[in-house]
């Protein structure tokens, strides 16, 4: 039976399921097989804190949506165009996101009384008319996953663990997706155990043949290759593009990297990636607390690594006191926070942008530091990249700014050169400085204001730091008002002067009124938001900030070019209030902290307003 | 660590420029010219040493020290030298801090760089009082202790800081006293020759705040019935003459102290610091009462464990040298990992 094959130029899918259901590595899979076909791909993970909430309980619904399309996209898609529901709690939990129309196909086998009952149906929504106007296919999902292994020797549990595949299977038929990377993972994933390799194999070929066979999925879809840049590429999460960032700055500075890290939500992928690396000279340990791990990372620095400390929110609270003392150290350190929705332990796999102020003034005393946010999840490589640039360079405490959404989503990523990144080499200081043979730890290069990086085992230069204020030049102890002033105004100076590039505007009717600004990862939304704005014939610019301390020096001027200037963000204002003092801007604030990323949509409706009323 | 060539430096080669800031009087002073004098002994380079410190009186020692130092913040002290220490083990990494730097703020980092057994060496500066901040009762106070934060009597029961240590697994444990430099210096010695965490405690005497602390100690006249002065492979005894023992009781968990004379001298305990099960140094650790009778001095335990650093670095090590590559060449090979996809 031959079926009918439609073009679509972009489709957006829901896996939801159980916790214990795969749908995070279901995801995962459809995803590389879709990169593999080189579309242009988002996705999002969403999941519950609890490792296994109680089974079919509606806070144990883990998700993961993918968006893929024929051309260039910016977001994982607001809402999904087909919803595979491992069990009615899936259904229930996802259904509000569902346009009308989509397609659903849901496990059969999980609709019992019980589980019904344990989300709040009455009766079987397969069974009323509550899903009208939805494509439903109700399919068989684990009964024909375990009928399909009958002939393999393995439990009836493992049997029934591969319904993820056959779901698989079915999807990657729908999309006629390549599956050999599948087949790949799975012989890779399961090397210990030849018989589940066979059987999540032979449920994967189930689930394919079921589309292929059964009429009630009468179109197969196909959507054709994005024009993409030429080059090879790979599918990363944040989470990994940050990590392998890092140890790109080892390799680019020749210096050993040292990471300090204590376990915390969404941050521990770091810590776990960066451990594999140790054949490029990168030390991690887990400390026993957050001020202990970003204490060895400044050991370590002093000691001339690469110190570095990965964290969320509550984290960098608690290593408040130990950036302060490398802001009057004078060393390099890298902090990257991957915030999550609080305050205290909020909500901690949701995202959200509300460490901003934290990251800029949440320290005792005058205490600034440079701050760097990625806007997507390939772009976290190159904002590590630049953290440990700014970090080694000038000498000073960088925080980056990352958050769930990056951390977890994935994109495609064109592979750079490595000759092509920047060079981070630094230069230790190795001889005296002063008259007579004196070493000065404070003295300054004219241009950086750094002062010289002098690390123990190089004779001559001994000297103590430490966190009591310092005299200009000779860094003894002093408690000169005059000397303080100076101090303080300079270590402001060190930051402000620090050259970053100019905020770059995005205006391609150039007649624009009204401008978005946006910093870190919701630069998809608002991108995605202006597109649609423009194609309906509407002028906006959108501008984006990668650098919020020190901000781009022609800002100002930026500003000030529009009638209106609109700051959506995952909080409640935080740089809006930062601009507005900076740039006396009148600056409009969009904010909302639902623990998720803002839809395109609801951004051209906040935008459309504003343009209506400029 | 030590060198083939000896290095003539001399007890002037550690003093620093900077003028000596503590109370006239105060026992860190003799600590410090203790310190200086033994670090020749070491032969190790000055630019290889460094001192690093907490918050306190105690912890502005590195200041006074040639060497390297970083006066950091309070409590911080053993994970900032952990960092250090794991990353550099070419040097020589001294942590300096107090009873409240070290038992209270600081009182995790303290075990968990036991526990790890990182190659550190930490002199804590026990004088049983907050000393900066003008004289509040500290961990080590004894009860009822009455100070400015407590004018009824503290509450709060002290830790026995060679418990602690023992019982954070510490691979090293001794105690000492600011005023007897020799036997000040035979304990940084076996500290300095320990490989991993050697935890020393230093009574130091505050004569502002708490004055006299362990003048028991130190009185000619008293100190022999109060301190035993442990000596590996001698059985313990102690006072004037010899007049005291200590024995292991059959059926007791502990040790006590007996007259030597009813003793039968095969009772006697014979000191060995090298004892893998830690209950006979915190038995040990336990015999002084808070008159500071029975009060043991010098090497507790020292036995051998592997340090964290040298695991962590051979983990490196063992990655690194696998490479035939340059750290280039890696890179883009670890960049391309995955599943990759190319666009002409």
């Amino acid at each position: 039976m031959s079926k009918q094959i439609r073009q679509l130029d972009r489709v957006v899918i829901r896996f939801a399921g159980d916790s214990g259901d795969g749908m995070q590595l279901t995801g995962d899979r459809f995803t590389s097989e879709t990169a593999q076909l080189g579309n242009d791909i988002s996705t999002l993970p969403n999941f519950p804190a609890e490792i296994r909430a109680p089974a079919g309980t509606l806070p144990g619904v883990s998700s993961f949506q993918v968006h893929f399309a024929d051309y260039d996209i910016l977001t994982p898609g607001d809402s999904p165009n087909v919803l595979v529901a491992m069990n009615p709690a899936a259904l229930k939990a996802n259904l509000v996101d569902l346009p009308r129309g989509a397609d659903i196909i849901v496990n059969t086998d999980e609709f019992t009384k019980r589980n019904l009952a344990k989300v709040g149906y009455a009766t079987s929504p397969l069974d009323d008319d509550s899903l009208d106007g939805y494509a439903v296919h109700p399919v068989a999902l684990t009964s024909m996953t375990v009928g399909a292994l009958a002939e393999h020797a393995i439990s009836k549990k493992d049997a029934e663990r591969a319904k993820n595949m056959f779901a698989l299977g079915l999807l990657s038929w729908m999309y006629s997706r390549p599956y050999e990377s599948t087949i790949r993972f799975l012989e890779r994933k399961f090397a210990k155990r030849p018989e589940l390799v066979a059987a999540n194999i032979a449920a994967f070929r189930a689930g394919w043949n079921f589309g292929e066979t059964t009429e009630d999925f009468a179109v197969r879809y196909e959507v054709k290759p994005a024009k993409m840049q030429p080059g090879t590429y790979r599918n990363i999460t944040g989470n990994a593009a940050l990590s392998l960032g890092l140890v790109a700055a080892g390799v680019r500075s020749g210096l050993p990297v040292f990471l300090g890290a204590y376990p915390i939500t969404p941050a521990s992928d770091i810590l776990h990636e960066l451990s594999k690396h140790k054949r490029f000279g990168v030390t991690t340990m887990q400390a026993e607390d957050e001020i202990a791990a970003v204490g060895a990372a400044l050991g370590a620095s002093y000691g001339g690594a690469l110190g570095i400390t990965t964290t969320s929110g509550p984290g960098v609270a608690l290593k408040g006191e130990t950036i302060s003392l490398a802001v009057a150290l004078e060393l390099p350190l890298v902090i990257v926070d991957v915030q999550r929705a609080g305050p205290s332990t909020g909500m901690p796999t949701k995202t959200e942008q509300a460490d901003l102020n934290m990251a800029l003034f949440g320290r005792h005393g005058e205490a600034p530091v440079a701050v760097v946010a990625p806007k997507s999840p390939a772009d976290c490589f190159h904002a590590a990249l630049e953290a440990a640039r700014i970090a080694l360079t000038y000498r000073t405490p960088v925080i980056l700014l990352s958050d769930n959404y990056v951390a977890n989503g994935s994109e495609p990523w064109l592979l750079p050169d490595v000759d092509s990144l920047p060079d981070l080499r630094v230069e230790f200081a190795t001889e005296p400085n002063g008259d007579n043979g004196a070493f000065l730890p404070y003295l300054r290069d004219p241009v950086t204001l750094a002062r010289p990086w002098a690390i123990p085992g190089t004779p001559g230069l001994e000297h103590r730091i430490g966190g009591l204020e310092k005299a200009d030049k000779t860094g003894d102890i002093s408690y000169d008002p005059a000397n303080h002033d100076f101090m303080v105004r300079t270590r402001a100076a060190r930051i402000e002067t620090i050259p970053v590039p100019d905020v770059e505007v995005e205006d391609p009717d150039g007649d624009a009124r009204v401008l978005v600004l946006g910093w870190g990862s919701t630069y998809g939304p608002i991108g995605a938001a202006c597109r649609a704005l423009r194609q309906r014939g509407l002028s906006i610019a959108q501008a984006h900030l990668r650098h919020l301390a020190p901000m781009p020096a022609n800002l100002g001027q930026v500003l000030r070019s529009y009638d209106r200037v609109v700051i959506p963000e995952m909080n409640l204002g935080q740089l809006a209030h930062v601009i507005r003092a900076t740039y006396l801007v009148d600056a409009i604030g969009y904010n909302q902290v639902r623990g998720l990323p803002f839809t395109a949509a609801e951004l051209e409706t906040t935008l459309e307003e504003v343009l209506k009323n400029v | 660590m030590s060198e083939p060539v000896a290095l003539k430096l001399t007890a002037k080669d550690f003093k620093s420029d900077q003028e000596v800031r503590w109370c006239p009087g105060c026992g860190d002073y003799a600590i410090l010219a203790a310190v200086q004098q033994f670090m020749p002994e070491l032969n190790i380079p000055r630019e290889r040493i460094v001192f690093v410190s907490g918050i306190g009186c105690s912890s502005r020692f590195p200041y006074y020290m040639n060497t390297y130092g970083m006066h950091s913040i309070h409590g911080r002290a053993p994970a900032i030298a952990s960092g250090l220490s794991v990353s550099r083990p070419d040097l020589s990494v001294w942590v300096v801090t107090g009873d409240g730097d070290a038992l209270s703020i600081g009182g995790n980092h303290l075990i968990h760089a036991l526990r790890r057994n990182v190659n550190l060496k930490i002199l804590l500066f026990n004088n049983r009082i907050y000393g900066l901040t003008k004289g509040q009762y500290s961990p080590t106070s004894e009860v009822g202790k009455i100070t400015k934060s407590t004018p009824a009597g503290s509450a709060d029961a002290p830790f026995n800081p060679i418990s602690l240590a023992l019982g954070a697994e510490a691979s090293f444990v001794g105690r000492t006293i600011d005023s007897d430099r020799k036997h000040l210096q035979s304990v940084l010695r076996a500290a300095a020759e320990h490989e991993g965490s050697a935890f020393v405690e230093i009574y130091q005497n505050c004569n502002i705040f708490n004055d006299g602390a362990f003048e028991q100690l130190k009185d000619p006249g008293v100190r022999d019935d109060h301190l035993i002065r442990l000596e590996h492979g001698q059985p313990i005894t102690f006072g004037k003459d010899g007049e005291y023992c200590v024995v292991h009781p059959p059926g007791g968990f502990g040790l006590e102290v007996r007259p030597t004379a009813e003793t039968p001298a095969e009772q006697i305990v014979v000191h060995d610091a090298g004892v893998t099960d830690p209950a006979y140094a915190f038995a040990l650790s336990r015999l002084p009462g808070l008159d500071l009778r029975n009060t043991p001095i010098g090497v507790f335990r020292s036995v051998r464990r592997p340090t964290y650093d040298s695991v962590v670095q051979q983990q490196v090590a063992d990655a690194t040298a696998a490479q035939t590559e340059t750290p280039e060449q890696q890179l883009a090979g670890l960049l391309a990992s995955g599943d990759t996809w190319t666009i002409v």
